[in-house]
């Protein structure tokens, strides 16, 4: 039961019983999107990246999966390359947000309550107390969730999904809107595979796959800073593109499919 | 598992349609979801009846229209039908497919009770 989803609402609970209408009604067609003021938003947002040339990159995952963990490896290994800065989103505590400071990065942390998911106007108000003058890549690191954070653009150019060793290799299979909007998936806490007998990277790519999905998936460890290249690689690449001057016909689309 | 979010949305989105026509109520809302639009019919719903109480969508009624997962292949050029765990082509069996359907997460009509059947002029701008 959350206070978001609806899941606690009750059939008793269900508001006003149906009335019928007596008088004569008419009926507007419309096309729009259940979320236009969300997407109305992000594109606010994605906007506003785009004039500072910075890149933005949303990292899901389930909760644990190691995105924090990611961020902190990700910050030393282009300590002296480029200029980070990142927005924490966490149902509650400040924790997240902490560690990135230690590492010297700015961090404002998006604190959610009871919901499950960052949307685009938390993210524009997170946006308020970051200068972003001089920085290369905003990360936003969403809620712990496979589920929720999938159907929420935040103005965000790439989609990042984390998917931990430790968890199923059949992950994609099971939450396939999230992992269908992913332009990169991260084996993260790939140090554990010796260990793991269940989890065959092989299987989570073909799960991937089947989902009609070309992104890389690249195996890593943050904890033992091995396999990062190709991330940090990929990093320089889309931030590089950000960075172009809006007249050089680079450009970025929102990472999320809308209808 | 945020439904009730997007209801918030929908029920704002059909009022500012309601306001802009004048209309004392609104008696149906007609949305289109997909199954990999992440949105479960059966919860939304359930927020729906929640989120519309105390607006002019307080005896709508939601109605849900659905809408299948096809796939066009890159490869063959095939359109079929697909699972949302197997989006390939069920021609050739080739993984490099897009998407035509299956993903909606639309507002497709709202049934308003009174008022006129065009928007006044003033306040059609301030809804894009």
């Amino acid at each position: 039961m959350c206070n978001t989803c609806g899941c606690a609402v009750t059939p008793a609970g269900r508001g006003l019983i149906y009335r019928p209408i007596e008088t004569e009604t008419h009926v507007l067609s419309t096309l729009n999107h259940l979320l236009a003021e969300n997407n109305t938003q992000a594109a606010h947002n994605r906007a506003h990246f785009g004039a500072h040339g910075v890149l933005a990159v949303n990292l899901m995952s389930s909760p644990g999966a190691g995105k924090t963990a990611l961020l902190e490896a990700t910050i030393e290994a282009l300590r002296d390359q480029m200029r980070l800065a990142v927005i924490e989103g966490d149902l509650e505590t400040e924790n997240d947000a902490e560690r990135i400071r230690a590492r010297g990065v700015p961090a404002v942390q998006i604190t959610t309550g009871a919901a499950c998911h960052l949307d685009a106007h938390m993210v524009h108000r997170a946006l308020h107390q970051i200068d972003l003058a001089g920085i290369d890549i905003v990360f936003i690191e969403n809620v712990g969730n496979l589920v929720c954070p999938a159907g929420f653009d935040l103005g965000q150019h790439r989609n990042v999904v984390l998917l931990s060793v430790t968890e199923g290799d059949d992950k994609p299979a099971k939450y396939p809107v999230m992992f269908r909007a992913a332009d990169l998936v991260l084996l993260t806490k790939t140090d554990l595979l010796p260990h793991l007998d269940d989890f065959d990277p092989a299987q989570a790519e073909r799960r991937l796959r089947q989902l009609a999905n070309p992104a890389p998936l690249w195996p890593l460890s943050s904890k033992k800073m091995t396999g990062l290249e190709p991330w940090l690689d990929w990093l320089r690449g889309h931030a590089r593109k950000a960075s172009a001057p809006a007249h050089s016909g680079v450009e970025f689309s929102a990472a999320l499919n809308h209808a | 598992m945020h439904e009730l979010s997007i209801c918030q949305s929908l029920i704002r989105q059909v009022e500012t349609l309601a306001k802009q026509h004048r209309a004392r109520a609104i008696a149906r809302v007609t949305v289109q979801i997909g199954p990999l639009s992440g949105v479960a019919p059966e919860l939304l719903e359930q927020a729906f009846y929640a989120a519309r109480a105390g607006t002019l969508a307080e005896a709508a009624r939601l109605t849900t229209l659905h809408a299948p997962v096809r796939v066009r292949c890159e490869q063959c050029g095939a359109e079929s039908a697909a699972a949302i765990q197997h989006l390939t082509c069920a021609r050739c069996g080739g993984w490099r497919t897009q998407l035509i359907s299956g993903n909606e997460m639309q507002l497709v009509s709202v049934e308003l009770v009174g008022g006129d059947h065009a928007p006044s002029k003033q306040e059609e701008t301030a809804y894009v």
